[in-house]
């Protein structure tokens, strides 16, 4: 947060004043301070109980999005066809595990575990995005999430890299540096299709048709209906409202699709002159819902894969548990 | 490729070809194996840790096989009983004690072969002098994993065990001669069951007392032949690049 000296001011004027622990009005204000004046809190801030839950919960989904988010594409690892791609995707989904690995730690600085964690995605109790509901259909699909979906990710966390919450915002920076290159391979990938045999242009042309959609659905509800916005964005969590990312995706994807020579499945898509954007057809919100509340096409396969791989690690991980357990305090004992 | 050891002295020794698909073919196919666990894995860390491994051999591969021509067109084209690599590369995945045995025995092997082609100065030289580096960090996360669930639960002792003894007859192919590759299996084969059985030892595993190969004649992987689960994974692997003959990707 601001300073230590502010801390101490704050402490002082919390336990000083009243000579009793409980009064938060001079740690809320201190804390309103730092996060008007464009501070980070960090974790042994105090914070409002309020920000701490709804960071917990913000970073817990993206975390559990980016491990579910290997499932479709790891559907094409054993299939990729050439060398040089498989060794992209390999390196992609990778990626995407590490990405967990910071979230979750990023979640752990606020007092939250992994183990909780994902105890909560497994029973339903925290989400994932709805994006990755969608199955992965053909080798085309792969370049469509890194163009569309990891584009939209990347338009998303841009901003995170200044939320409020240093561990957060410092993990999204690295995060947004590895987004951006796969944003650029799926781009890469899909243009090979498209200039290849006309077999691959239509795998291409049909995958961005499936995806295009359900991208869009990523920014989240309209502005007027979305739960958390308003406090978050008070909160410096969230520095855009979902309509307005969602536009600027729209207008950067438009020349990058005329460059690939695909088109975009919404016929409403113009440019509009007077309010310096393209406009586009409503999106079908009854889907997103749908798909939200479990009815997609993939949910219960990517929940039930994710709870047998972790059910079925159990073993190992108990057996990690029990050798550092035996061997704790041995030199060169091996970490669990 | 080049490393301050390679660059000094080039080769210009011709690349056996059959030695470089044989050894490009182990690291092609158990990167394969070890990337059907995307997604799967027991723990997150693992996720990072496996695909690491897959990717350096991936690399491996790439380099081998275009030693020896395209290196899709041998990866994509290449019916079953053309490939060389190991049987024990080729196994299917198992549980993790299975996955983490056939890593032990194979990173072990891998790295006392790249170790003396390194040191030999042959064609290989550049790459195993890279590589060696790699498959030491397999070879270490193998044994950490190899003594965390030996001598973990009385579970993961019993599966490590049952991992041992059932991949135990793969590993006497290792270190029949390959055409091409200078280097003394004799003593490759003695250097590997000490730090096999040094291992699992430690591990308080016992080392497995079953015969170490088949007892077909007509020989194993390095002679094209395979078993059965090998062509369902080719299957997979190459059926996309060859359903687009002659495209691009």
């Amino acid at each position: 947060m601001a300073t230590a000296a502010a801390q101490q001011t704050a402490s002082t004027q919390a336990y000083g004043a009243q000579g009793a622990i409980g009064d938060t009005t001079a740690y809320q204000s201190v804390f309103d301070a730092a996060v008007a004046a464009d501070e980070r809190i960090e974790p042994r801030d105090w914070m409002p109980d309020a920000y701490r839950a709804t960071l917990v919960r913000q970073i817990a989904q993206h975390a559990h999005s980016e491990i579910i988010g290997m499932q479709p594409e790891a559907n094409w690892i054993t299939r990729a066809p050439s060398l040089r791609r498989k060794a992209i995707l390999m390196a992609k989904v990778q990626d995407e595990a590490g990405h967990g690995l910071y979230l979750y730690s990023a979640a752990e600085t606020l007092g939250t575990g992994r183990d909780e964690l994902l105890d909560k995605l497994h029973s339903g109790r925290q989400k994932y995005s709805s994006i990755f509901n969608y199955p992965t259909l053909t080798w085309a699909d792969v370049g469509a999430i890194g163009w569309l979906v990891d584009g939209a990710a990347i338009t998303n966390q841009v901003p995170l890299c200044r939320c409020s919450y240093g561990p957060y915002a410092r993990a999204m920076v690295r995060i947004c540096k590895e987004e951006s290159f796969h944003q650029r391979q799926g781009y890469e990938l899909l243009l090979a299709l498209s200039k290849g045999t006309p077999e691959q242009h239509a795998m291409a042309q049909d995958a961005v048709d499936r995806w295009w959609w359900p991208s869009l659905m990523m920014f989240g509800p309209p502005d007027d209906e979305s739960a958390h916005s308003a406090q978050s964005m008070a909160w410096k969590i969230k520095r855009h409202s979902n309509d307005e990312l969602r536009q600027r995706f729209v207008d950067i994807c438009v020349p990058q699709a005329e460059s690939l020579g695909l088109t975009l499945p919404d016929p409403d898509l113009r440019w509009n002159e007077e309010r310096g954007h393209h406009d586009f057809g409503p999106i079908d919100w009854t889907e997103f819902r749908e798909v939200l509340k479990g009815n997609g096409p993939c949910n219960e396969q990517r929940i039930t894969q994710r709870r047998k791989a972790h059910d079925e690690g159990a073993w190992v991980r108990e057996a990690a548990a029990a050798h550092a357990a035996k061997h704790i305090g041995e030199t060169g004992a091996t970490r669990a | 490729m080049s490393t301050p050891e390679t660059t000094a002295a080039p080769t210009a020794s011709p690349i056996p070809r059959a030695a470089a698909i044989a050894l490009g073919d182990d690291a092609l196919v158990l990167s394969h194996r070890l990337g059907e666990w995307a997604g799967h894995a027991p723990v997150l860390e693992e996720e990072v840790a496996l695909a690491n491994i897959a990717l350096d051999l991936l690399g491996q591969a790439r380099v081998l096989l275009s030693l020896a021509g395209d290196e899709d067109e041998l990866a994509y084209l290449r019916e079953e009983r053309a490939f060389r690599n190991l049987q024990l590369v080729e196994q299917p995945n198992g549980d993790f004690a299975h996955t983490i045995v056939r890593q032990l025995y194979f990173s072990t092997y891998q790295h006392l072969l790249y170790a003396e082609l390194a040191a030999g100065g042959g064609p290989f030289a550049p790459l195993a002098a890279k590589a060696v580096k790699e498959v030491a960090y397999h070879r270490d996360h193998a044994e950490q994993w190899t003594l965390r669930l030996g001598d973990g639960t009385e579970e993961s002792h019993a599966r490590m065990l049952r991992a041992c003894e059932a991949l135990w007859r793969f590993t006497g192919e290792l270190f029949q001669p390959v055409e091409g590759v200078e280097v003394d299996g004799k003593r490759m084969e003695t250097a590997w069951l000490a730090s096999v059985g040094e291992i699992l030892r430690r591990a308080t595993l016992s080392v497995p007392e079953g015969p170490r190969s088949g007892a077909w004649a007509a020989g194993a992987g390095r002679q094209g032949l395979h078993t059965e689960s090998f062509g369902r994974m080719l299957a997979e692997m190459q059926h996309l690049h060859r359903s687009h003959p002659g495209a691009s990707w």
